[in-house]
């Protein structure tokens, strides 16, 4: 249980993992005067918010590829913009693509101007988006901040919950309602009694789905809608940083360096060292023992639970919990490196700057989610398309485009076994977006398929899944990742966890670190 | 011939169980952990009797038992279990007790060492679903194997002297804990010095194909011993005087209680001598932890009652007037051997401190009018009864 660890290192904290989360921590935690040290598997900062080079001249986000959630707080507080973040693309609109038809424009954000939906649904769609805002601004605090704990004697926590239950009662009796009658439902219910347009139910019912193991009939699907709402107090404005999400990560970096933190990448760490039951330190890969009373991992529950610490350090029960996580992820990402400016059938050229849907109909989503329930990857899978190199030429070289989507649905543990099969759902792929933008498959000069499983490997996340646990109400809030985890402390003295699957979760966002910071400040440890 | 469908044969019968049925005056049967098994031969008093002064014979077939092998078997126990493992020998046994994360029992059993990294462990309920769940992370192979092995308890003053005239040449060698292995004729038996009665005594375990000829080889040389075969209301009488707890009887596991406060910790129920909090991390270590810092709720306590009317299931008061309860028997029997009124009551704090007066308030059925008394008593060290006998190596040749 007790290793000696000799030590030249001490650091007040350590940070486990150089992703986003891991970094708006560890520059929180800096900000405060604790000394802190950041230690990351990869060469480089960022983790799944990445951009890498996967043809020669063509850069692109390489796992998560649009910034939506980051609150405009934590950019202000961390003083991003002067530490060389900028936006490409600061309000990108979403187009619906159709297949014969015109495509369908849902404007920027959620309260944009509808185009191309039936004259019902067009007026129906702004009282449907308003309500959703004013349910989405009043959870907005209980999705961003601490969860509260229940069954316990802390003023704080009955405090909390009060104010959770005071907020959506101001909410008035008519949204209360909705929202209790809403909120466990699922969206193509909620859908299918506003809407009769496919395309527009498809494009909503889509952001419910999205990163998710879920079909549009799954229950919780409007639970998942509307935490995406309430992340950003419920205008979720799509963005595209200038450099690809990579140069948010590099952003977050020197922040936290200018804070007074130290970053070491290529620095993997093989275990967390307990003393008498608490946090020692870590060790690294290479043995060095780095000694810190308080770590506080980034990584996934199950590579920080069963992998870093050891079920032997954590009573049964938990480690139980902790195994049975949903983390298996069902969404790839394609890449492809194109010669010249892809032409979608009937978009307009500006609308290709922004970001296009493939999901047809909520039927078609969910017939597509059917396939993945049995260890297969979809027939007609839907499509998160972006061109970044639209608004950032500096991602391809002159002249020429990257195409990013995020494809679902391709299961982590497809039942044929992915090595064979990466190449036949490339193919696939390419086949359904060729439809959509005839001449495409002519232009691309290089394609990068990653499956969740390489996902996985890639990205050191337990099944490839980039909230790292699936989003579902038995997951969530209060019981994220698990009872014994969900604030952010743990069964250890002095282990944290600050990453996505912590509340409020994954999607590039920032508060699971900023959270976990403010625990371990709360809890006075240094 | 075919063995019939599960639901047309619930219970199973034991390898001994033609013997049994052979001697049963009662016919008195009980389910045990699917396992038919006798209850009662002829007496409770002729069988307790017999386990005080001669030599008897216990199946304990139902006895469910697990093989733990592999390297990671002694650091999956050390983490399963609240006792310190890796002080066990081979070839010796421990009595254990393991916790869920709240540090609450699940169930107590007995830990064998039979080899470097090989494991049988004994328990009362069957437990494969939190034996597994225990093993993530761990390299260890988990197997029930209760079918696969018979079991004998042999408990008594006589019972050595019986195992010699058996053909057990060295048992008396067998200090307490201790595993020896013995073959008589083609019988192979391993023979354990334990047993659940605080009396001289020994379990053994064999082939199932051997049963029969094991239990009439034992039969035969005990006949001058007075031999008798038991049931499980005599060997009840004998734990209760050993001070021993029984599961469903003095603590439900945490695993089967409905309201949590109803589950109990190895503290309360006075096994805190189990708990090594020195020896690294186990299930529940931290939430004992706590409970130590936090001090006992309540406890489990031995009771002396006067008079004579076993004080069952009897609701416990401060003082006579019976106004406040601060608890309730858990188990109660006259002790024949001891002449007390005894019992075992879960108290509350402060009431279970060695000496205090409480009083139970006992339901006396007399002809079918119902009495209530308000019985003094005071709690009192356990074991109750402890014959020097069970620890003496050898054993006096009765």
């Amino acid at each position: 249980m007790t290793t000696a660890v000799s030590t030249d290192a001490r650091y007040d904290c350590i940070v486990i993992g150089g992703g986003h989360n891991g970094l708006v921590c560890a520059a929180y935690l800096a900000r405060s005067g604790r000394s802190v040290l950041v230690l990351e598997a990869a060469a480089r900062v960022g983790g799944a918010a990445v951009t890498r080079e996967f043809a020669p001249g063509y850069q692109v986000s390489s796992c998560a590829h649009l910034l939506h959630l980051m609150p405009q707080a934590m950019i202000k507080e961390l003083d991003l913009g002067a530490h060389g973040f900028k936006l490409a693309n600061a309000a990108m609109p979403t187009t619906a693509l159709s297949l014969g038809g015109a495509p369908l424009a849902l404007g920027v954000g959620d309260s944009g101007d509808l185009t191309g939906a039936s004259r019902a649904d067009t007026l129906a769609y702004p009282a449907y988006t308003a309500r959703l805002r004013r349910l989405a601004r009043a959870l907005h605090p209980i999705i961003t901040g601490v969860p509260p704990r229940l069954g316990t004697d802390a003023w704080s926590d009955r405090l909390a919950l009060l104010r959770m239950g005071w907020r959506i009662r101001r909410l008035g009796r008519a949204d209360m309602r909705e929202l209790l009658r809403i909120v466990g439902m699922n969206v193509y219910d909620l859908l299918e009694e506003h809407f009769d347009t496919p395309l527009l139910k498809g494009a909503l019912g889509f952001d419910a789905v999205l990163g998710t193991n879920f079909g549009p009939r799954t229950p919780g699907t409007v639970l998942a809608l509307l935490y995406r709402l309430a992340a950003h107090e419920g205008s979720s404005i799509l963005a595209q940083p200038l450099g690809g999400l990579g140069a948010l990560s590099d952003a977050l970096a020197t922040s936290a360096i200018a804070a007074g933190a130290t970053i070491r990448t290529g620095a993997q760490v093989r275990r967390i060292s307990l003393q008498e039951d608490r946090v020692q330190g870590v060790v690294l890969q290479s043995g060095q023992a780095i000694a810190a009373p308080v770590v506080i991992s980034s990584c996934d529950p199950k590579t920080t639970f069963l992998g870093l610490l050891g079920s032997n350090q954590l009573d049964t029960g938990f480690v139980r919990r902790v195994s049975h996580l949903r983390s298996r992820g069902l969404a790839a990402k394609l890449h492809l490196a194109l010669d010249a400016r892809p032409t979608f059938t009937g978009l307009a050229a500006e609308a290709l700057a922004g970001r296009l849907l493939i999901a047809p109909s909520l039927e078609a989503i969910e017939r597509a989610y059917n396939h993945a329930k049995y260890g297969e990857f979809s027939a007609e899978p839907i499509f998160e398309i972006t061109v970044p190199s639209v608004s950032d030429p500096t991602l391809a070289p002159p002249g020429k485009h990257v195409l990013s989507a995020i494809i679902q649905y391709a299961p982590y543990a497809l039942a044929a076994g992915w090595d064979r099969q990466q190449q036949h759902f490339t193919d696939l792929a390419v086949d359904v977006l060729e439809r959509y933008a005839p001449g495409l498959r002519a232009s691309i000069s290089c394609a990068e398929l990653l499956t969740p499983l390489d996902i996985e490997r890639q990205f050191r996340i337990t099944g490839g899944h980039w909230h790292h646990v699936d989003l579902a109400f038995d997951q969530f809030f209060m019981v994220r990742p698990v009872p014994g985890a969900a604030q952010y402390e743990t069964p250890v003295a002095g282990l944290y966890l600050c990453g996505a699957g912590c509340h409020p979760g994954g999607g590039v966002m920032g508060a699971a670190g900023r959270n976990a910071a403010q625990q371990v400040l709360k809890s006075g440890a240094r | 011939m075919s063995r019939a469908p599960h639901f047309l044969q619930p219970l199973l019968a034991t390898p001994f169980h033609a013997r049994a049925r052979a001697l049963s005056q009662l016919d008195s049967f009980i389910p045990w952990a699917g396992y038919t098994t006798v209850d009662v031969f002829s007496s409770v008093e002729q069988e307790y009797f017999a386990i005080r002064n001669s030599t008897t014979l216990y199946d304990l077939t139902p006895m469910v038992k697990y093989r733990i092998g592999g390297p990671g078997a002694t650091g999956y126990l050390n983490r399963l279990v609240t006792r310190d493992v890796g002080k066990l020998k081979p070839n010796r046994v421990a009595y254990c007790v393991w916790c869920n994360d709240a540090g609450h029992l699940i169930d107590d059993g007995t830990i064998f060492r039979l080899g470097e990294s090989e494991y049988r462990l004994c328990t009362a309920e069957r437990q494969i679903d939190w034996l597994l769940d225990s093993a993530i992370g761990f390299d260890v192979e988990i197997a029930e194997v209760t079918e696969e092995i018979a079991a004998l308890a042999l408990q008594g003053p006589t019972s050595c002297a019986t195992l010699k005239d058996y053909g057990m040449t060295g048992i008396e060698a067998l200090k307490p804990f201790e595993i020896g292995r013995f073959a008589v004729g083609a019988n192979e038996i391993m023979a354990s010095r334990t047993g659940f009665t605080g009396d001289l005594g020994y379990e053994l375990w064999m082939q199932p194909e051997q049963a029969e000829n094991v239990w009439d080889g034992l039969m035969a040389a005990g006949s001058t011993r007075g031999i008798r075969a038991i049931g499980s209301m005599a060997l009840n009488v004998a734990r209760i005087e050993a001070g021993f707890i029984l599961p469903n009887a003095d603590f439900v596991s945490a695993e089967q209680t409905i309201y949590t406060e109803r589950a109990r910790s190895p503290l309360e129920l006075g096994l805190e001598w189990l708990v090594d909090f020195k020896k690294g991390h186990f299930t529940g270590r931290r939430a004992l932890l706590a409970e130590q810092r936090r001090g006992a709720r309540r406890r489990l306590v031995g009771l002396d009652i006067d008079g004579n009317k076993p004080a069952h299931n009897a609701l416990v008061y401060d003082d006579r007037t019976g106004k406040r309860e601060i608890g309730s028997v858990s188990s109660a029997v006259w002790s024949p051997t001891c002449k007390r009124n005894i019992a075992l009551a879960m108290l509350a704090a402060p009431h279970f401190k060695l000496g205090a007066e409480v009083w139970a308030e006992i339901y006396l059925n007399r002809e079918l009018v119902w009495e209530r008394r308000m019985v003094r008593a005071r709690v009192v060290e356990k074991p109750f009864y402890a014959p020097e006998r069970r620890r003496v190596t050898p054993p006096a040749d009765h």
